[in-house]
């Protein structure tokens, strides 16, 4: 074809901008709003009162915040490291070796948790999780820690294995013929080409974990509030802007890992 | 049985390699016998999927023979692993660390074998120079062209000093003129560095230029082991006659047998004295094969007569496509020279005169 003009482009059918530009109002006005009215200085989310910063002090000062925060941090740290490792196993298991029968069924049933619906997950670990409480007497962060992890790995799991679909097998040959134990040629070829997918995968699940409702919801037990839960519950009671700061806070980290991850992946391509 | 005085760098004996089960199997080696001296530039020569990459692979150890055994200065090494063995590999993509510089690609084989520092220091300069890289030592390999990549390549397997060392179509990847380049160089640093080099080839120009000797190879068998002259003025098989070099073949029958020789008389009803390669006892129908440079054109007194079909000038010399009486075409090859271009003209009737000794009765 002699031209650009001559083949098909989805950006010249009418109605193409229309809906473009739609999708990105719906997805970026509400969050924009949000942002705004963090910097309320009245009590509403919808009347612009003029500028202050009381409502980040006020989450700031407020322990319950600070307390879930933590919480939060502290169960998606464990979770997405613990994740990850099981992760990039599973993946090494499951790329480094021949197609074998029953392959297939191994990828669906490491995805799983993306497929089966998370309220049914929440329910079947709150049974579970209710008989062991009852019969160890434990009722700590580990229940939280061990449902997060599980739900984490399929999310680890995806980058950590496309990166290892991309890699060239015969540089562990090479490595290999050039006097590499087994162990050598994964600390010192493997692992170093696979990091970018490690890094994806650890921050993935980090925000995965961070980011969780359902399943916490059922799973924790009195006083194990996480940022989520803990905000879910306050709206119920009542709504003022120190919501929309914590929100912003939670928006500004986020984009914060999102821009370090992608310069981190692509420093190494 | 009695150990033959001269040293093998590699000898193969006796070894198969099958891939799958039942339908889907293939034959990737078959029953393949071969020995590879000390300091020898040797080389593997086929069509693509006879079996040469296989046949390296299990060398270096990365696969393991179905059949047979391979001895490495007469200890067999099946019991080592790949990092055990003293043998290094260039692969045919280069297969270079993307994550490492050009010298810590260089250095890798001395760093696992845990050579001090200073030694691998100082062989790494040493290897540099050797494939002229100085400059770029500290270049991420991502960042050289594909010649310096095949010379890093070259750098890295070198460095560790292997006994042996597999090349697996090094050069297949590089341009014409590079490809001259690496061959004058690959031929330098073998010489250099006195270490046995198994070459592997599709190109057929490319193993008579640079090989010591050469084993061809077809559909996972060697046909025919010997050095480059062997192999092409005295072909063993027809498939070695027509796989290297240009040939022309004239199907007949046995007239006569004689010591060394026979009279084949070939479909257009003439008889060509030709030679028997050693060990055949050519019975019934038969191929004969001439080199086109092997035969001249005149015109009478030849043992073939034909018309001329084509001429097609080829800078050093000129081919005579000759259209011969009983039907079949034949190729003469003439060497140009500066004062004589001949005065043959496409429709003229010829005759063609093989010469002493350049027509052979080949087995199929
Ligand atoms: N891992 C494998 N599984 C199944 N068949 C294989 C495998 N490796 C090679 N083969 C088959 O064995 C035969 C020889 O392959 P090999 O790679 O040795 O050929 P080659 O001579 O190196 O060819 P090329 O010049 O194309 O590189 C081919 O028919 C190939 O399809
Ligand atoms: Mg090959």
């Amino acid at each position: 074809m002699a031209s650009g003009r001559s083949n098909f482009s989805i950006r010249h059918q009418p109605g193409f901008t229309t809906v473009a530009v739609l999708c990105f109002a719906l997805l970026y006005l509400p969050i924009v709003t949000l942002v705004v009215f963090a910097f309320n200085a009245g009590r509403s989310v919808a009347i612009w009162e003029g500028f202050s910063l009381r409502w980040f002090e006020a989450a700031w000062n407020n322990e319950r915040v600070i307390e879930a925060s933590i919480r939060s941090v502290q169960i998606a740290s464990v979770a997405a490291v613990v994740a990850t490792i099981a992760a990039t196993m599973a993946a090494l298991a499951t790329t480094r070796t021949r197609p074998y029968r029953g392959l297939t069924f191994k990828y669906a049933f490491i995805n799983q948790p993306l497929m089966i619906p998370e309220i049914v997950t929440a329910v079947a670990l709150l049974i579970v999780f209710a008989r062991i409480k009852v019969a160890t007497g434990y009722s700590g962060l580990g229940y939280l820690i061990v449902a997060h992890t599980a739900f984490c790995i399929p999310f680890a799991y995806l980058p950590i294995r496309a990166r290892l679909e991309s890699m060239d097998l015969t540089l562990e040959t090479a490595a290999a013929d050039l006097y590499a134990t087994p162990w050598k040629v994964f600390t010192r070829v493997t692992l170093p080409l696979l990091w970018p997918g490690i890094i994806a995968g650890l921050m993935l699940a980090f925000v995965i974990s961070l980011d969780d409702v359902v399943i916490t919801e059922f799973v924790k037990s009195g006083g194990q509030d996480t940022l989520p839960t803990y905000m879910l519950g306050q709206l119920r009671r009542l709504v003022t802007p120190e919501m929309n700061a914590i929100s912003t806070v939670f928006l500004l980290i986020s984009i914060l890992i999102v821009t370090v991850f992608f310069f981190i992946s692509r420093r190494s391509t | 049985m009695p150990e033959t005085p001269e040293r093998n760098a590699i000898e193969v004996r006796g070894v198969s390699k099958v891939f799958g089960f039942g339908p889907d199997k293939v034959v990737a080696l078959d029953d393949v016998h071969v020995a590879i001296r000390e300091n020898e530039f040797f080389t593997l020569l086929g069509p693509s999927g006879c079996g040469k990459t296989t046949l390296l692979r299990l060398i270096a150890g990365f696969d393991f023979p179905t059949d047979g055994e391979i001895l490495l200065h007469g200890q067999d090494i099946a019991p080592l692993p790949p990092h055990k063995r003293p043998v290094n590999t260039v692969f045919q993509s280069y297969a270079l660390f993307p994550h490492l510089t050009v010298a810590k690609n260089i250095s890798f084989g001395l760093e696992m074998l845990g050579r001090p520092k200073d030694e691998v220091d100082a062989r790494v300069d040493e290897m540099l120079k050797l494939v002229r890289m100085e400059e770029l030592r500290n270049r991420s390999t991502a960042q050289i062209s594909g010649g310096q990549q095949q010379r890093v390549a070259l750098a890295r397997a070198l460095a560790p000093q292997p006994k042996v060392l597999l090349l697996d179509e090094p050069l297949s990847a590089l341009d014409y003129k590079l490809r001259k380049e690496m061959q004058i160089e690959l031929k330098r640093l073998q010489h250099e560095t006195g270490i046995t080099f198994i070459f592997v080839t599709h190109d057929q120009e490319e193993a008579l230029t640079m090989s010591a000797r050469i084993a061809v190879m077809s559909a996972g068998n060697i046909l025919q082991i010997g050095s480059p002259e062997a192999i092409y003025d005295r072909p063993a098989v027809r498939f070695v006659a027509d796989f290297i070099g240009e040939t022309n073949f004239l199907e007949g029958s046995i007239e006569e047998r004689a010591a060394g020789g026979a009279r084949v008389r070939i479909s257009s009803g003439a008889v060509i004295d030709a030679s028997v390669a050693e060990g055949f006892q050519p019975s019934g129908r038969v191929t004969v094969v001439v080199r086109p440079e092997h035969a001249r054109l005149s015109a009478e007194g030849g043992q073939l007569a034909g018309r001329l079909s084509n001429i097609v000038y080829f800078g050093t010399d000129t081919h005579f496509h000759v259209e011969l009486d009983g039907g079949g075409e034949f190729i003469v090859r003439r060497q140009n020279a500066r004062d004589d271009r001949g005065t043959a003209r496409i429709g003229d009737p010829v005759s063609i005169v093989i010469g002493a000794g350049a027509a052979q009765v080949l087995r199929d």
